[in-house]
């Protein structure tokens, strides 16, 4: 007895003086993030070092998937009318505490109304530091939508809507919906200093914000008061490497864990490596051709259903993807709901693809062809994509100006109703919900804007307007997948791919989970000893 | 005694003269840097305009913006005024020493280039150390043994050297080194597992400053293969120069002179030829001062550097007009400095400069 005791005693003492070795994961991130407000930036990359590790939602997509799940709320309810949502609040949620700050309560509807409030009333420090820049909120015309927001009590909100949006609810999931600490914003206010918000942030996310070397590293450590319990590692590091091949270089040698964004023409060499896993996934995304369907002869369906038919997508798949995508047939990713799998593709054939543009009494057909300056998440290479439809048209008689412009200019320029030919161009989602796609990309309100094929057809409008007002998905979801029947029958574009994501990890690395919509989240990530 | 006196007064207005000449040469060479300065400020505001382009459609995206938001963002960032406007007002805050705020992150382009200038500067100093320690004995030798297998292997090696596309040999030094025989890190400046509190900026000089030692090693460790890349040009400007200049030296009546004389042939190379040689030499490795600051563009890009290389190529892609055209009217300020800096020195080794 008197031994196992004293063996137990030296076990412990032994224990009591060995340090504990910290587990820390590196990210091997793309680039610098803008700041750590995630109100302010449009760019992934911002919000993968602030939303995605400092902070929480109301609401949250589950991880790997688009579907909204409660996070700050622990449930909601719609009013009749769909204009008013109400969100009831866990209590046992904390904010961070740092050596810059020390909360003296959790989060209370308070903070919600905060969040918003920063980013629409005029009045708001913040708003004013920021001269009204948050535009994200403002590209999801959230300004317009939300009437006023009422605290019931402490843990319950109350959002009024001007008017029934059912993709309201999976907006509070993006990252401009980040919840503040209004307790933190208004000492810093109190302090004049409200700047340091961006810089030092603090929210009620798994992981706490611990310094940041410009253009070099960030150091986040595990939120101990974390309220779905703490990080499995100790730190996380975001090592800032902005070239592809470099990321390559030190996750082989160990100098990170995880890496977005490989060079395709890698991944293959990764895959046999022992001790790399690469994750795949397709990404909510969508590459397309958009004809301009009020200019002739593209306002003829026939024409465009022809073009069509005389591209080999398969072929830009595999020489432009290098694999990395698949053949799109729709216009929303089919990992989205509302997905209509039952859709035929139009059929590569060039000979038919003549001939129906004899028919239709075109011939010696000149367009332009757009092709965008720049590679995006949905299209590595839209050049080489231009030259190869380029050929692919040459085929049936069609000749292909292939026309480019910087890309803010591209931007711009292929908004104009009087544009000449198609446009390849692409989108990423942003909250999961197909109106992100087919209400935005191919609604009425969108030509001369965001819709590119200047396309207005009625009946597709009026599904999607009225998708929009409903509260039940499955209703939803039955409507989309009506209106992408007449898209297939219109179309208003060539669909072209849905690239697929990517996400090399040592092989120790466990719990990650890919993102279709494009984030980089550690939450229950763990390494393997 | 009166003899003495009679010298030093003589002496006198000689070494007046000579200060006075030193002092003209000074305020020529400084008069000169004001319409250089001025044309650096037109083309630096007149650069990042000329690049198709527009910020804020770039920032918008495919998202894009509305029209009143757009117009809202030109007059909050005073690009819808003219030009000569916009122009003058950033003379004005250049005077005053405001280079105005990063469209981006909203904060004093003037805070983030001297945050980051350190560590280009570290690199910069490392990567010269490396082309002279290297350079200047591989010209020697080649010069000393000229016409031998050694001088055209200088010779061929240092042509090599000047032509290397920087990023693919950055790219080819990280595979080979970090990455098959795993001797240096791939990129950074130090270890993700020492965060060192900045005091001067100089990760070298700082860790040594907190006492770290291990950190202090992983600094040198990480500017291994960037000093590599970034001195691989200058060394062989350095190479070439301090041969070329050394073959016109031992050519000289002196040099044979000192042989004649029975001297020593390592005396000979190293007191007589070497020390008027360098005086070429000095010139050339002041000049590379310009052209390490633009090799670092690229060797921070590959390495991940948080220099002010890095900082611009993020700035012009996102067409961040004040931090573009601060940072280059800001280098082109240092660059400026430091040439003036090399004719002064020059014109103190060599006062036949002066006149």
């Amino acid at each position: 007895m008197k031994k196992t005791l004293l063996a137990a005693s030296v076990a412990a003492a032994v224990m009591a003086t060995t340090p504990v070795m910290a587990k820390t994961l590196v990210y091997c991130s793309e680039g610098s993030p803008e700041g750590f407000d995630p109100s302010l930036y449009t760019a992934g990359t911002t919000f993968d070092a602030s939303s995605k590790t400092v902070y929480n939602r109301i609401v949250q997509f589950t991880p790997g998937t688009t579907e909204v799940e409660p996070a700050l709320a622990e449930s909601w309810e719609v009013s009749d009318d769909g204009l008013e949502v109400t969100f009831h609040l866990r209590d046992d949620v904390k904010f961070q505490t740092t050596d810059y700050f020390t909360p003296s309560r959790g989060l209370t509807a308070d903070d919600v109304i905060w969040t918003f409030e920063r980013q629409m009333d005029e009045n708001n420090e913040y708003y004013k530091l920021a001269n009204g820049g948050f535009e994200y909120f403002n590209a999801m015309s959230m300004g317009e939508l939300i009437e006023s927001i009422e605290k019931v009590d402490d843990h319950t909100v109350t959002f009024h809507l001007t008017r029934p949006e059912a993709p309201f609810i999976a907006n509070l999931a993006m990252d401009f919906a980040s919840i503040h600490s209004k307790e933190y914003e208004e000492q810093l206010i109190e302090q004049g200093n409200p700047e340091q918000a961006n810089q030092r942030p603090i929210g009620t996310g798994p992981f706490q914000f611990v310094d940041y070397r410009e253009d070099a590293a960030i150091r986040y450590q595990a939120n101990p008061d974390y309220f779905r319990g703490q990080q499995p590692i100790d730190n996380l590091v975001f090592a800032i490497t902005s070239d592809a091949q470099v990321r390559y270089q030190k996750l082989r040698a160990g100098e990170c864990h995880v890496m977005p964004f490989p060079n395709p023409s890698d991944v293959d060499a990764m895959k046999s490596a022992d001790d790399i896993q690469v994750l795949e996934e397709p990404g909510l995304n969508v590459a397309y051709f958009a004809y301009n369907t009020q200019q002739p002869p593209f306002d003829q369906v026939e024409v465009r259903k022809a073009l069509n038919m005389a591209v080999n997508k398969e072929a830009i798949i595999d020489a432009v993807f290098q694999g990395a995508g698949e053949v799109a047939k729709n216009p929303i990713p089919p990992t989205m709901w509302g997905y209509n799998d039952d859709i035929e593709d139009d059929p590569y054939d060039p000979e038919q693809a003549q001939q129906m543009l004899e028919d239709a009494g075109v011939e010696d057909l000149e367009m332009d062809l757009w092709a965008m300056p720049v590679q995006r998440p949905y299209m590595p290479n839209a050049r080489r994509t231009a030259e190869l439809m380029q050929s692919d048209l040459a085929k049936v008689g069609v000749t292909a100006n292939i026309v480019t412009y910087e890309w803010g200019e591209y931007l711009e320029r292929s908004k104009n109703e009087d544009r000449d030919g198609a446009v390849i161009l692409g989108w990423t989602g942003d909250n999961g919900d197909p109106d992100n796609f087919l209400g935005v990309l191919l609604g009425c309100d969108g030509v001369g804007g965001a819709n590119r094929s200047q396309w207005c057809y009625e009946p597709f409008d009026e599904l999607i307007q009225k998708a929009k007002t409903l509260d039940d998905q499955a209703e939803r979801a039955a409507l989309y997948e009506q209106a992408q029947v007449i898209f297939k029958e219109q179309a208003p574009w060539n669909t072209i791919a849905h690239s697929t994501v990517f996400m090399p990890l040592r092989q120790d690395v466990t719990g990650y989970t890919v993102d279709p919509l494009g984030g980089h989240s550690f939450e229950g990530v763990d390494i393997e000893e | 005694m009166v003899r003495e006196a009679a010298l030093t007064a003589a002496s006198r207005p000689r070494v007046t003269s000579q200060t006075s000449n030193m002092l003209r040469f000074l305020l020529v060479k400084l008069a000169q840097l004001v319409p250089t300065f001025i044309g650096v400020t037109i083309v630096a505001f007149a650069f990042i305009r000329l690049l198709p382009g527009d910020p804020i459609l770039l920032m918008a995206g495919e998202r894009g913006i509305s029209a009143a938001r757009y117009a809202e963002l030109q007059a909050q960032f005073g690009f819808d005024r003219p030009l000569v406007v916009q122009y003058w007002d950033f003379l004005k805050g250049l005077l005053q020493g405001d280079l105005g705020d990063s469209l981006v992150t909203h904060s004093p382009v003037t805070g983030e280039f001297f945050s980051r200038f350190p560590a280009t500067l570290e690199l910069s100093l490392f990567a010269l150390a490396f082309a002279v320690i290297i350079g200047l004995p591989a010209g020697v030798l080649a010069a000393t043994r000229r016409g031998k297998l050694l001088d055209h292997t200088v010779v061929g090696v240092s042509l090599t050297g000047y032509s290397m596309p920087i990023f693919w040999w950055g790219l080819l030094l990280i595979m080979f080194f970090s990455g098959t025989l795993g001797w240096t890190p791939v990129s950074g400046r130090i270890s993700f597992m020492y965060f060192i509190d900045s005091v001067t900026g100089f990760m070298t000089i700082d860790t040594l400053l907190a006492g770290n030692w291990d950190a202090f090693l992983s600094a040198l460790h990480h500017l291994v293969l960037p000093s590599i890349v970034l001195g691989t040009i200058p060394l062989a400007v350095i190479a070439r120069q301090t041969r070329s200049s050394m073959l016109e030296v031992l050519g000289e009546d002196y040099v044979r002179t000192a042989r004649a004389k029975g001297l020593s042939n390592f005396r000979v190379i190293m007191v007589h030829t070497l020390r008027n040689a360098l005086i070429s030499v000095v010139t050339v490795i002041g000049l590379q001062v310009g052209l390490l600051l633009a090799g670092a563009i690229l060797t921070e890009t590959i390495f991940s550097w948080p220099g002010i290389g890095k900082w611009m190529i993020d700035a012009i892609s996102r067409r961040d007009y004040p931090s573009v055209q601060g940072g280059l009217v800001l280098i082109a300020f240092i660059v400026m400095i430091v040439n003036l800096l090399v004719d002064v020195a020059y014109g103190v080794i060599n006062p036949r400069i002066r006149h």
